[in-house]
């Protein structure tokens, strides 16, 4: 693999958080294209919050976050998303009271495709949305919902995807199909940066791994050389 | 036949207006999640904008209709989108709800201010002298263009919302903002859109409805009152079930003035869209539809016995020495002040601790006066001034004691509206004006004006005594848990149905006996003087006093009572009473507590201040 001129998204020294409470004290991380880099660590060390920063939902307080080499501090959500940059948030990412088809034509706002494409995308990739088009997203399955919601990176071509434990509450099946869609997206390359609870799951995939904890990166590495050093990182992260 | 035909036709007109106006509701909460209260006062705005340009600038009309409908309408949802609904963002329901009533009554300052009520305004109807006849009914050209516009209108709404990617980010939007951002859509600018959109589909019901009647800046504005009920028949989601309904009580109101007695017509054809409504709050299923309350604010510190039994002797001398110093007029424009701080007493137990909205506690005060009158006063009449109005709050409490929010504040609106048409406005109620008698008491001379206003003055402090021990209380405590949340109250053994029935019907009798306290003053009251419009001003004045302070109720019903004496002084200030009040609502926005919380957060910070000091001292003194 030759290593491009400009990592897809990369945070330098990054400090946020909520309000005046300061949730990531410097974080810098790398992500390549075509890469997968699984992003690990305990309760409230501050990953979610790190995804929020890098798809424009908060604001970084100081450092620069970088997408495709160019410098986007204080970009919003929306821009972002035009730039490229697409989180699935955690829980479902999904507009309840839309049908599955009315969702869909949420998700071209960034692409303009036309509608057979559209189709042709998702329901040939989830043959079971297109049989719940005209259907309330909120009343699906929650396995359904995450397909609904991961379908949105099919359909934006997106260089960078974020990915918010999309594996939350699933079935074992489900996880596996999904997590086979994130292979092939890496494939066709799109840097994903993968959120994980379950981190055998994401090492399973990832090229690269990362600890977060207490909002500073605390270990980089191959999944081989993260895993050793996983549960020390998570049972010293609860102390 | 043909008089069936006239009347279904004339009641089709005034059902399709009724569904243009619903129809901008329904776009305005699907759209914004925000019911907007004000949508009637921006309409009313809207067609005397256009009288305005057509009539007195003799614009063409076709050129006055667009610039109002296509330009300003929108630009004013666009501004108010900006000012007033951004700011509210995630705030409470109960919040953004007192934040358009307050548009509402802004708006209706501005209205009286623009074009003072003194001239009669007509404006012309569109295609004046067209008329077509279709078997032997003849319908004119300005009856034709509404219901062509209602129906372009309602079909245009459909498809857009489901068929254009921007309606369907504007449901998107209200869905989740953060995610329809992260999926590239800009949700401000979205909801501005949507704002525009519904201010625009309140000015073409304005637009349309002016030349059916002469322009009246009230009549006009809550009108649109009797949109509610359609809106809520489409459970304020389902467009074709709102037009719908627009057109059920538009043609029933209308075949029941064309054929009902005169009695009948004059009682219950008014009311009928407010028992519609009250009816559609109550039985229609609302699990989807966010409720909501004033809750979730911090409450000041709660003055302890001693401290507020002081306050109040304190209060009561002052005003006994003030008394001595007031005019007649002053006195009774005090007086005033005084009774409305004690009404207002009922809403910070009502909403202040109790987080329920209630618009319509001078209907409760209205029957107290009303049982005061009737009754001849004296202890009796005292006794049928709280038990008529506790009787009728409990009555109502038991019938809306499921509702919340912004449901329970439109059940009690269309009480009131409907007590206002049915009870207060004819022979039944006061028949014009009724005499009120001031309570007797032993040793003092209540006729005696100074006495009255020193009486007035006991009365509330004694209430406000009372309040605050309530609120210490264990009953205090549980009506605040049950505020905060209803769930874990009911888990701790609270029964939330009783408790706001209990609530309920304490704050009627308080303001029942405020009512025939403030006849007793005057002498007399008029049906007007218990309007809708007037407990609207009542909740938006307790909460600029900040709705948990008896303190604030009090400055700010006394602000209110002494404004008139401003305006004699400032003739040209006009009618700037409502549109001040309106906009200090407004500015609530950013500072939720109100005057009354400035004033506690004072106190608040002089007595850490010298509990510092004292520390300090005897660091010092320790240290020497
Ligand atoms: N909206 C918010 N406002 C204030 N603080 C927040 C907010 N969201 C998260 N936090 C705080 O920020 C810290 C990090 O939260 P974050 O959600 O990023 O953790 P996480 O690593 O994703 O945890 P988890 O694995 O449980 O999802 C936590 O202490 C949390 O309480
Ligand atoms: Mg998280």
């Amino acid at each position: 693999m030759t290593t491009p001129a400009h990592d897809a998204l990369e945070l330098i020294g990054l400090r946020a958080g909520y309000g005046s409470i300061e949730v990531l004290h410097g974080v810098s991380l790398r992500v390549p294209p075509a890469t997968v880099v699984a992003l690990l660590g305990p309760n409230g060390a501050g990953k979610s919050t790190l995804l929020k920063v890098a798809s424009g939902t908060i604001t970084p307080k100081d450092g620069c976050l970088h997408v495709g080499g160019v410098h986007v501090n204080g970009a919003d959500a929306a821009a972002l998303a035009r730039a490229g940059i697409c989180r699935i948030p955690e829980g479902r990412g999904i507009f309840p009271n839309l049908t599955v088809a009315e969702n869909l034509r949420m998700w071209t706002g960034v692409g303009d495709l036309k509608p057979a494409e559209v189709a042709e995308r998702t329901y040939g990739r989830f043959p079971r949305l297109g049989e719940r088009r005209k259907q309330v997203a909120g009343t699906l399955s929650g396995g359904e919902q995450q397909m609904l919601a991961m379908s949105r990176a099919l359909l934006v071509d997106p260089a960078v995807l974020l990915l918010d434990e999309i594996s939350m509450g699933l079935a074992p099946l489900i996880v596996a199909e999904l997590y086979e869609l994130v292979g092939s997206l890496a494939q066709q390359g799109i840097a994903i940066l993968l959120v994980e609870q379950f981190a055998q799951t994401a090492l399973a995939v990832a090229d690269h791994a990362v600890i977060l904890s207490h909002g500073r990166v605390t270990r980089t590495g191959t999944p081989a050389e993260v895993e050793e050093h996983l549960s020390a990182a998570y049972l010293g992260g609860a102390a | 036949m043909t008089t069936f035909l006239a009347l279904s036709l004339t009641g089709l007109v005034v059902g399709c207006i009724y569904a243009l106006t619903a129809c901008g509701l329904v776009v305005t909460y699907t759209t914004s999640g925000v019911f907007n209260f004000a949508h009637g006062a921006i309409g009313m705005v809207a067609a005397f904008t256009y009288w305005q340009l057509s009539v007195a600038w003799g614009w063409p009309a076709p050129l006055a209709f667009l610039t109002v409908l296509l330009v300003l309408a929108p630009l004013l949802g666009a501004v108010v989108e900006r000012v007033l609904v951004r700011p509210l963002y995630g705030a409470p329901i109960g919040v953004t709800l007192v934040a358009t009533l307050g548009l509402l009554v802004t708006l209706l300052g501005v209205g009286f201010l623009a074009w003072p009520p003194d001239t009669t305004r007509v404006l012309p109807k569109f295609f004046e002298g067209h008329t077509i006849t279709v078997f032997s009914l003849v319908i004119d050209y300005n009856q034709l263009l509404v219901i062509v516009t209602s129906i372009a209108v309602a079909v245009g709404l459909r498809v857009f919302f489901s068929g254009t990617r921007l309606g369907i980010a504007m449901r998107a939007v209200v869905d989740d903002p953060e995610l329809a951002a992260l999926a590239g859509t800009k949700p401000e600018r979205v909801s501005q859109l949507s704002w525009a959109l519904g201010a625009g589909l309140a000015a073409l019901a304005g637009v349309l409805l002016a030349p059916l009647q002469t322009l009246n800046v009230t009549d006009l504005t809550l009108l649109v009152i009797n949109g509610y009920a359609a809106a809520m028949a489409g459970r304020l989601r389902n467009l074709p079930a709102t037009v719908a309904g627009a057109l059920v009580i538009g043609i029933s109101s209308s075949l029941v003035l064309g054929y009902a007695g005169p009695q009948v017509v004059n009682y219950v054809r008014p009311a009928i869209p407010m028992i519609l409504l009250f009816v559609a709050v109550l039985f229609l299923k609302q699990e989807r539809l966010r409720a909501g309350s004033l809750a979730g604010l911090r409450m000041p510190r709660t003055a302890g016995l001693r401290q507020s039994v002081g306050v109040g002797l304190g209060f009561v001398v002052v005003a006994g020495l003030v008394s001595g110093q007031l005019s007649p007029a002053s006195l009774a424009i005090g007086g005033q002040g005084m009774v409305l701080a004690f009404i207002m007493l009922s809403l910070v137990l009502l909403s202040g601790y109790g987080g329920q909205v209630s618009l319509c506690q001078l209907t409760f005060a209205g029957l107290g006066a009303y049982a005061m009158g009737k009754s001849g006063g004296g202890a009796l009449g005292l006794l049928a001034a709280i038990a008529l109005p506790a009787a009728a709050g409990a009555l109502v409490a038991l019938t809306v004691v499921r509702l919340r929010g912004l449901f329970l504040a439109l059940a009690t609106l269309a009480f009131a509206q409907a007590m206002d048409q049915i009870f207060f406005n004819h022979a039944l109620g006061y028949g014009g004006t009724l005499e009120i008698p001031r309570p007797r008491l032993p040793l003092v001379d209540t006729g005696d004006d100074r006495a009255y206003f020193v009486l007035l003055a006991v009365v509330f402090a004694l209430g406000a005594i009372g309040l605050l021990t309530l609120r210490r209380r264990a009953f205090g405590r549980r009506l605040i848990a049950l505020n905060d949340s209803p769930a874990a109250s009911a888990t701790m053994g609270v029964s939330p149905v009783m408790t706001r029935l209990l609530v309920f019907t304490l704050a009627s009798a308080v303001a029942g006996l405020g009512g025939a306290l403030l006849g007793g003053l005057h002498g007399s009251v008029s049906p007007n003087d218990f309007l809708l419009l007037n407990s609207c001003v009542l909740l938006l004045l307790a909460t600029l006093g900040g709705l948990y302070t008896p303190t604030g109720a009090f400055l700010a019903a006394m602000s209110y009572a002494f404004f008139p004496e401003l305006q004699k002084l400032v003739p040209e200030l006009g009618q700037v009473q409502f549109l001040l009040t309106g906009l200090g609502v407004l500015a609530l926005g950013r500072n939720r507590y109100g005057i009354g919380g400035q004033i506690a957060d004072a106190g608040e910070r002089l007595r850490s201040l010298r509990v510092h000091q004292v520390d300090r001292v005897e660091v010092a003194r320790a240290a020497g």
